[in-house]
């Protein structure tokens, strides 16, 4: 069948699709709506998945926190009960002899009265080394830092602290630059940390605390053991071997059985995260599975469609034989049809889904679901498998019409 | 008329003597399983190029299987059956599409117009399968509208014609590849008699421009008007007379 170039292809498609608004208007809407539904469902599964490990790696990405205790076993001829005392030196030697260690810091914590002007707060202090800004995740917001080796080893007066603690106790969200009263001695803010999601602490939000550097910290307060440290190794599997290493060195130097799990206790973040994956994945799978049968509904609405039209439209297809139209001619027009509506159908579910998605997080429910996140190409499979399914119903029924004998099939 | 609306000469040169359709010993079987319907058992007809035949016959007499097979909407059970000096035997459906779209230009009791486009988009639709350029698509498409006196009803969907107006859409359609042959099937069955009226001289003068014409009918004006009249009875020709000039 020579038909006069592409352009005239289209020309008879516009007239086609234009002569029959209803059909057009219900194939077209039952993919939009079929891509609409899958792509928001998971757009929302994939939002709530950010939003979890965000919050999660609020704490740290994937740090092990460990804090000395007391001893619950006799050891050594020494009885069970006795409070486990840890320095700086003890960091050291963790630092020479553990095998895969990524990074190491010590904190004191202790609370202070702190002053600016006239205003008086309490507030939580942590004493930490520069590597504890990153493994806790305590991002500067613009114009700050977080303290670094030198501030380290001049223990400056410096301190970085948190955002909502920030605009409580100096009155405005990024007072980098100011000066404040710590136990009598000026501080210089050098950071202020950037909002964060965070699901799990242990000594409190990090918004509302304070980080000077440990230096500092043990020079004002004369303090020489901390209360805890945090690590992490080079990969995220090492962390379990990692903590067996670390509690053999503590063993042999604070003199306690090294299978004792009470005189060193341990929260490996890893093992949250690996919660959350298994459960995440049953999530996904989930979505997948209730996607999938509304991906089914949405397609037997549209090869519903389909059928319907084509038994419309036998009496048409037999005229057109009739008149020299070729079957080739007939299923083509009928394919063309359908794939220039899935893709209508497809780029509008998607437009439509992407401004959900856009205007969601005004609703003020982002803390808890996550900012839904549309993917391109689940839309795409999700048109395109609609298509073909509205491809399949329209083409079988098309094809028996254009079988038909003219004649039988104008009488229709 | 100094254009032809209607082809005189066959296009792949009819064989000598000028025969439109030549059937010989032409039978249809419809086989339905069980039963077994012979509707045509034996026709022979000659219709040569500028003839105007009516095809006439009671219900179920077998001429509009005959009128299918003319049309190659059908093929015959058995029998020789040349088209412009084409054998239609043996062509598979889309050979058979293109004969239609080239050969034969229809015209139905009920029009079979497509209802959701304009009379002149039902017009252009057989130039549009015969791979006509769409400069001259629109030219002849408006000359033929303009031609059956509905040159300011292009743009009408059928659905806005009377019943004669859309007959003559479809008789303009009939013409627009240029056809050897007219056939029509009870072109005035679902018209009141003025409009039949209308449609009878339409296809009086294209007549005497040299048209061929096979109308299929139970309308006695209209087989009275052309110029030859085949009566068929179950499945056989049993009268084939000339009428009076």
């Amino acid at each position: 069948m020579s038909i006069s170039g592409p352009l005239e292809v289209f020309r008879q498609l516009y007239r086609n699709l234009r002569s029959q608004k209803l059909r057009t208007f219900l194939t077209t809407f039952g993919i939009v709506w079929g891509t609409v539904a899958v792509s928001l469902l998971l757009a929302f599964g994939q939002g709530l998945h950010k939003s979890m490990i965000q919050s999660a790696a609020g704490l740290g990405d994937r740090i092990v926190i460990a804090w000395p205790a007391r001893t619950s076993l006799p050891w050594e001829g020494i009885g069970k009960g006795r409070r486990l005392l840890m320095t700086e030196d003890d960091i050291g030697a963790i630092k020479q002899q553990a095998l895969g260690l990524a990074g190491i810091s010590s904190e004191y914590a202790k609370s202070f009265k702190v002053h600016n002007g006239n205003k008086t707060m309490m507030v939580d202090v942590s004493g930490v080394s520069p590597v504890f800004g990153t493994m806790r995740n305590l991002i500067p917001q613009e114009g700050g830092r977080f303290f670094d080796p030198l501030d380290m080893s001049d223990r400056r007066r410096v301190a970085f602290i948190g955002d909502a603690f920030a605009k409580d106790f100096l009155g405005e969200p990024n007072p980098v630059g100011k000066t404040f009263m710590l136990a009598d001695s000026p501080f210089l803010v050098v950071g202020v940390l950037k909002p964060k999601e965070q699901d799990s602490s242990y000594s409190g939000r990090d918004k509302d605390k304070m980080f000077i550097p440990s230096t500092t910290f043990r020079a004002i307060t004369g303090e020489k053991t901390m209360d805890d440290f945090i690590y992490k190794a080079g990969t995220p599997e090492g962390n379990k071997a990692l903590t067996l290493d670390i509690r053999g060195i503590l063993a042999k130097r604070l003199h306690f059985d090294p299978k004792d799990d009470q005189a060193l206790m341990v929260w490996d973040t890893t093992d949250m995260f690996a919660f959350m994956d298994a459960f995440m994945l049953g999530f996904q799978l989930f979505l997948g599975i209730v996607g999938s049968l509304t991906l089914v509904v949405g397609g037997i609405g549209v090869s519903n469609i389909m059928n319907v039209v084509v038994e419309e439209r036998t009496r048409e297809i037999g005229i057109k034989m009739a008149l020299g139209a070729k079957r080739g001619y007939v299923l083509r027009q009928f394919l063309l049809e359908t794939m220039t509506l899935t893709g209508i159908g497809g780029a509008l579910g998607l437009l439509l889904s992407a401004g959900i998605c856009a205007v969601f997080p005004k609703f003020g429910l982002t803390e808890y679901v996550g900012v839904p996140l549309v993917s391109p190409s689940v839309a795409a499979l999700t048109a395109g498998v609609l298509g073909f399914v509205g491809l399949l119903a329209g083409y079988f029924p098309a094809r028996d019409a254009a079988n038909l004998d003219p004649v039988i099939a104008m009488k229709l | 008329m100094n254009w032809p609306l209607i082809r005189r000469n066959g296009r792949n040169g009819a064989n000598g003597n000028g025969a439109i359709i030549h059937m010989d010993g032409i039978t249809k079987v419809y086989d339905t399983g069980k039963v077994k319907v012979e509707a045509l058992r034996g026709i022979d007809l000659s219709v040569q190029k500028g003839e105007f035949v009516a095809i006439v016959g009671p219900s179920g007499s077998g001429k509009s299987t005959l009128m299918n097979l003319i049309g190659c909407l059908d093929t015959p059970t058995g029998g020789q059956f040349d088209l412009a000096g084409e054998a239609v035997a043996g062509l598979d459906r889309d050979q058979l599409a293109d004969v239609r779209n080239r050969r034969v230009g229809f015209i139905f009791q009920n029009f079979n117009l497509l209802p959701q486009i304009s009379a002149f988009e039902n017009v252009e639709m057989p130039m549009l399968f015969g791979g006509v350029s769409k400069r001259e698509r629109r030219e002849r498409a408006c000359e033929l509208l303009e031609r059956v006196g509905l040159g300011n009803r292009m743009d009408h969907k059928p659905t806005e014609l009377s019943g004669g107006q859309m007959q003559r859409v479809a008789i303009a359609r009939a013409l627009a590849m240029n056809p050897d042959i007219l056939l029509a099937d009870e072109p005035t069955g679902n018209l009141d008699s003025a409009s039949g009226g209308d449609i009878m001289t339409l296809f009086k003068n294209l007549w005497e421009q040299g048209g061929t014409l096979v109308v299929v009918t139970h309308d006695m004006a209209l087989a009275n008007r052309a110029g030859r009249v085949v009566e068929i009875r179950d499945g056989l020709i049993v009268r084939d007379t000339a009428n009076a000039a």
